[in-house]
């Protein structure tokens, strides 16, 4: 089954042309295919510089790659007719991460919902198109006498980022993006966003890209997760196994300094000391294990060559030679590693 | 602390008491707007128009700071209290090296040295907190982001201050530079024996670094304690249901958010600020606004259910 979108062999290299001779390689032979079984909620986390965004903006078309191809439907993103751009368009959705940017403060809410219906023709009168927004805004929780009509600064950035996820909704696309959802809302408000968002993979069989710093959230609505470091995957697989028992050194380290909210389990003198080893050189440029520099299992190996991804268990892989005597698995077939739950 | 606006008082910090002893790390929380910056930068006098600190007392060893004279108040920043505030880092010179701008701070509190001195006296501060003499001829921009707080640490620390407050020292980095700048923050106040007011929201970091802490909502303290009471046993229903809501490693589960959102400062509802939101309101939180009050040893909570079951069992 085709994927409804994926990425093969995907490299974004910024700069490096005549003037600005500084290359930075954002994202390094990235494969997913997204969408093609079972819709899952996919976690992709990673620290600011792992190239987590030019990841989403490369898969939305908002850039291209350097290398590599992107396809949806089996048809790379450049080479769609004007059709089939409006069908991605519309089967792929976004929702960004800061809800007070994407608003136009001289216009209401509704502006935003209104859009698309209009755009998309999703409507064929006023009334239908009431209903239809009506609809979406009870699915992600609001109320829509008390949403409807208001100016975006009027509403707190929970309503905001929520009426986003009603926007997605409205187009029931395929596929949502969602770029650091709620890195920016308050503790109490973000667990409804959060849940809104699982329920548009479970009841309206929505996949999901999840995309985050914050492991602990990853945790709790991905099925599979792949763990990003300067623009290369680490670690993926069944998020259980990853998080439970991490086996990549550097996802070892992100876990080991998430301070957790349990004054009884203190960050641990492990991590601490680890995080010490970090230092700020670069290793050269491709060659070899990207973590290196900072691992502190790191070998002559780790030097000389990039680390293909070892299959370590049927659910995960993990790009680490400390697990080369497991079978490697090829870039593009990441997804195999995969859970896919079936819907009940 | 009012800001006094167009469209009448804005109470950003009301009736907020609480005390920290010599050495503790104090940690207050509270989501945005709920005047956790406004307290701190009251505590350092810092507050400008329409900005007014309208009553109440900061006491350092005795002495209320808000009785000082503008010249004792700046003698006393930095030397007596320091502050590492919201995205420190960003307040370095880009333009100038980072010798002189710790120097800077030191020249103005009357210290003077040779070259030599300075020097010696640079290299040791930035070796202390975890960086290497070298970084002291660099530029801002050739710093990393964490390398960039922990010149601020060292700024802050530099004369050996009594209390030094953190405003979200942190909130500008990822986990792994957060955990080493924490933990440097640690190492150096257990040396200086300073007490740290650590302001954030993040629920993990109080556990991780706090001994102490107090749970703010829309201008009030609403609850005060030793911080693994506080997470094993919340008392205030705001402390419960945030405490509830925080995703963890370990269990998935079904989280519940607080319903509703904080309310305007503008226009604070009658009674208790929580109400609005609370589950276990009764009729008296409509009219009476809650004060707090001990429940239990070195605890205190603001909230009438806890007042009214203390009643009831005696």
């Amino acid at each position: 089954m085709t994927a409804l979108l994926e990425a093969r062999h995907v490299t974004k290299i910024f700069g490096g042309g005549l003037i600005k001779r500084h290359r930075t390689v954002a994202l390094e032979d990235f494969s997913l295919p997204i969408g093609g079984g079972q819709p899952s909620i996919t976690g992709v986390v990673g620290e600011s510089g792992s190239g987590k965004t030019t990841m989403a903006r490369l898969l939305l078309g908002m850039e291209s790659p350097t290398q590599g191809e992107v396809l949806y439907q089996g048809k790379n993103l450049r080479r769609l007719s004007r059709p089939e751009w409006r069908a991605f368009r519309r089967d792929v959705q976004i929702i960004f991460q800061d809800p007070f940017e994407v608003y136009n403060p001289f216009y209401t809410v509704d502006h935003v919902l209104t859009t698309p219906i209009a755009k998309f023709h999703l409507a064929n009168s006023k009334h239908e198109s009431r209903a239809l927004i009506e609809e979406v805004l009870q699915a992600v929780g609001l109320r829509s006498e008390e949403t409807l009509g208001r100016y975006p600064h009027q509403l707190s950035g929970g309503q905001r980022q929520r009426v986003m996820v009603a926007r997605a909704l409205l187009l029931r696309p395929r596929l949502i993006i969602a770029d650091e959802p709620v890195s920016m809302i308050d503790a109490s408000l973000r667990a409804t966003v959060l849940d809104n968002l699982r329920q548009l993979n479970e009841e309206f069989g929505i996949s999901l890209i999840y995309i985050t710093h914050d492991l602990t959230t990853a945790y709790q609505i991905s099925h599979n997760i792949i763990v990003l470091y300067r623009g290369s995957v680490a670690e993926a697989g069944d998020v259980e196994l990853v998080v439970g028992q991490p086996q990549h050194p550097y996802t070892q380290l992100l876990i080991g300094s998430i301070p957790l909210p349990d004054p009884n389990r203190r960050w641990s003198d492990e991590s601490g000391r680890m995080s010490q080893v970090a230092s700020h050189k670069q290793t050269g440029d491709g060659l070899g294990c990207k973590f290196a520099d900072r691992c502190p299992h790191a070998f002559s190996l780790c030097l000389e060559k990039a680390p293909p991804l070892f299959q370590t268990n049927q659910h995960r892989a993990a790009a680490c030679y400390l697990y080369q005597d497991h079978p490697s698995i090829q870039r593009e077939e990441m997804d195999k590693v995969f859970v896919w739950r079936t819907a009940s | 602390m009012y800001y006094h606006t167009l469209q009448g008082p804005v109470k950003a910090v009301d009736g907020v008491s609480f005390d920290v002893q010599a050495g503790e790390r104090f940690g207050l929380i509270g989501e945005s707007g709920s005047g956790k910056s406004t307290l701190a930068l009251s505590i350092m006098r810092l507050i400008k128009p329409p900005g007014h600190i309208e009553s109440g007392e900061v006491l350092l060893d005795d002495v209320n700071v808000l009785t000082l004279s503008e010249e004792q108040m700046r003698k006393l920043r930095l030397a007596g209290m320091a502050l590492i505030s919201q995205g420190a880092m960003n307040s370095l010179n880009p333009v100038m090296r980072i010798k002189p701008q710790i120097v800077d701070g030191l020249q103005s509190h009357g210290i003077q040295m040779s070259k030599r001195e300075w020097d010696d006296r640079v290299a040791d501060l930035l070796q202390w907190v975890g960086l290497q003499r070298e970084v002291a001829d660099m530029f801002p921009h050739e710093l990393s982001g964490g390398m960039k707080q922990r010149v601020c640490i060292a700024i802050a620390i530099s004369l050996r201050p009594r209390v030094i407050i953190a405003d979200e020292p942190t909130s500008a980095l990822d986990v792994v530079v957060q955990h080493q700048v924490m933990e440097t923050l640690r190492r150096v106040q257990e040396d200086i024996e300073a007490s740290v007011i650590l302001i954030g929201h993040d629920m993990g970091l109080m556990a991780q670094f706090a001994d102490r802490m107090g749970i703010m909502y829309a201008g009030r303290l609403v609850e005060e304690g030793p911080v693994g009471d506080i997470f094993s046993n919340p008392q205030h229903p705001y402390s419960q249901l945030l405490i509830a809501s925080l995703p963890s490693l370990e269990k998935k589960g079904v989280f519940q958010g607080i319903p509703g959102f904080p309310p305007s400062l503008l226009d604070l509802p009658p009674g208790c600020v929580f109400r609005p939101r609370c589950p276990y309101a009764i009729a008296r939180c409509a009219v009476e606004d809650p004060v707090l009050r001990p429940v239990g040893p070195n605890r205190s909570a603001a909230c009438h259910l806890l007042e009214e079951r203390q009643k009831a069992m005696s």
